[in-house]
């Protein structure tokens, strides 16, 4: 299982690469890997503000709908295209080619507060 | 969970690593790797099913052909010794309790495999109206089931049972220990169910992989049965719901004197249904159509929703059946399905989704 510590974690199995102002969002290696054949990715609408927690994409397996949860508050500023055309993306690379959208934060300290590495290690297993 | 019941290949299934869910009451399989992969295997070469949660009945004696022929809605006088036939039993009203495959294994012996789910309410069922002298037997814990599909079928069957003859499709023989060997399936591929002791289960499991089948689960069992529009009993048959509404006349014998349900199926086929199971197919790429759905006329109208509905990982487009007001069913009728508030466009097809 693949959990870089340069990331943030939240329990629902996002992860957050917090870069100046900029939150990266994907889902972790796990959630991938408990989901399996990832088939279709949902995104939101680039401009939407969101709060953390509010469900703000939907990954779906062959088998299940997923929604991905914003880990902090802030504007939807991209989306990543390639996973609406190839949603396997999430699955082969779920920390590079598989972000799924970015966020303009409204308070960057609010990332310290999701888990590190470590502490969602634990949290998984 | 403590209620769960537990096929004796559990254990094998937790080997490959497989998840469980509850399906039916029962513990099983829905994916050891992946719903795709395992799917992809039973169409390009052979995959195995646990389906030891199935139900098993046996019927005998010179009375049984003539009391089936007015539980089921095809004609069972049909059949001879060796062969099979998919059958439906309807309450009085002509709704669905189950269908079911129902074998001839001799002149006056019968066996039926039935639902998991239904199991209870069929012998049930089955026994309140039992109006002859003739043996019925629920020997559903006795028995252990696979199935095997693909096209590699045959020769797997051939690799572990030497000596055997598989039956012609729909066929049904008995092996010389005792295990049952089907010629059906619910995939579209050729195939065989087997049915064998508990006992042998875990045994005749291993021989089947390791003669090349690959472990498949309820996730591409459902994804297979749905890519030919076969019906899913609790999906898209119901005890509201016609064989004639369902699209299933041909296995309904309307003049063979009589069965429980006929009449408003006799009504339905001469007035033409008000409502059909309708193929539907989406017209682009979008999020997997799922049961419960709503869909929609073009101009916006929920006018049903689906009763099952998947990604076909053949043809990687949304597929789903819906029972629709017939003016909706035609062929080519341009609709669309409601996907978490967003219109999909779909058009309707015909069945089977997927054709070799």
């Amino acid at each position: 299982m693949n959990t870089p510590t340069d990331l943030r974690y939240c329990p629902s199995h996002e992860w957050v690469r917090l870069e100046g102002d900029t939150a990266t969002v994907g889902i972790s290696d796990h959630a991938q890997e408990e989901l399996t054949d990832v088939v279709f990715v949902e995104l939101p609408a680039v401009g939407r503000t969101v709060d953390a927690g509010d469900p703000t994409a939907v990954v779906e397996s062959v088998k299940a709908a997923s929604d991905i949860y914003a880990p902090i508050g802030g504007d939807v500023v991209e989306v990543n295209p390639d996973v609406e055309a190839d949603p396997s993306l999430v699955n082969t690379d779920p920390y590079g080619k598989g972000w799924i959208f970015k966020l303009r934060v409204k308070n960057a300290a609010d990332v310290s507060g999701l888990m590190d590495a470590a502490a969602y290690q634990a949290h998984i297993s | 969970m403590s209620d769960l019941k537990h096929t004796p290949l559990e254990g094998a299934h937790q080997a490959l690593g497989a998840r469980l869910v509850a399906f039916a009451g029962w513990n099983m399989p829905v994916q050891y790797t992946s719903i795709i992969d395992e799917h992809t295997a039973v169409r390009s070469k052979c995959g195995i099913f646990d389906i030891s949660h199935m139900g098993q009945f046996l019927v005998s004696g010179p009375t049984a052909e003539a009391w089936l022929n007015r539980m089921f809605t095809n004609n069972i006088a049909k059949l001879t010794p060796g062969q099979g036939q998919y059958s439906l039993m309807l309450n009085e009203s002509g709704g669905v309790i189950d269908d079911l495959i129902a074998y001839r294994t001799s002149e006056n012996d019968y066996f039926l495999v039935v639902n998991a789910s239904m199991i209870d309410e069929d012998f049930f069922w089955m026994a309140s109206h039992q109006d002859v002298e003739c043996s019925l037997r629920n020997e559903s814990d006795l028995w252990a089931g696979m199935a095997i599909q693909g096209p590699l079928a045959a020769e797997i069957f051939t690799k572990v049972c030497p000596g055997e003859t598989l039956p012609p499709r729909n066929g049904i023989v008995t092996t010389a220990d005792g295990s049952i060997v089907c010629r059906t399936g619910y995939t579209g591929e050729d195939g065989f169910e087997f049915f064998c002791a508990n006992e042998a289960a875990v045994s005749y499991w291993g021989k089947f992989l390791a003669a090349g089948a690959a472990p498949c689960g309820l996730g591409a069992r459902d994804t297979l049965r749905l890519e030919m529009g076969y019906p899913l009993n609790g999906n898209d048959l119901s005890p509201e719901r016609s064989p004639i509404e369902a699209g299933l006349g041909f296995f309904c014998d309307l003049e063979k004197g009589g069965f429980i349900g006929c009449e408003t199926l006799v009504r339905q086929k001469a007035d033409g249904p008000s409502v059909k199971l309708t193929a539907l197919q989406y017209s682009d790429k979008g999020p997997p159509p799922r049961a419960h759905y709503p869909v929609a006329a073009v101009t916006g109208k929920v006018i049903g929703e689906l009763a099952s509905g998947a990604l076909s990982p053949s043809l990687m487009t949304g597929i789903g059946m819906a029972y629709l007001p017939a003016e909706f069913s035609k062929l080519g009728t341009s609709l669309q399905i409601d996907v978490r508030g967003r219109l999909f466009p779909a058009t309707v097809v015909k069945k089977p989704f997927y054709k070799k």
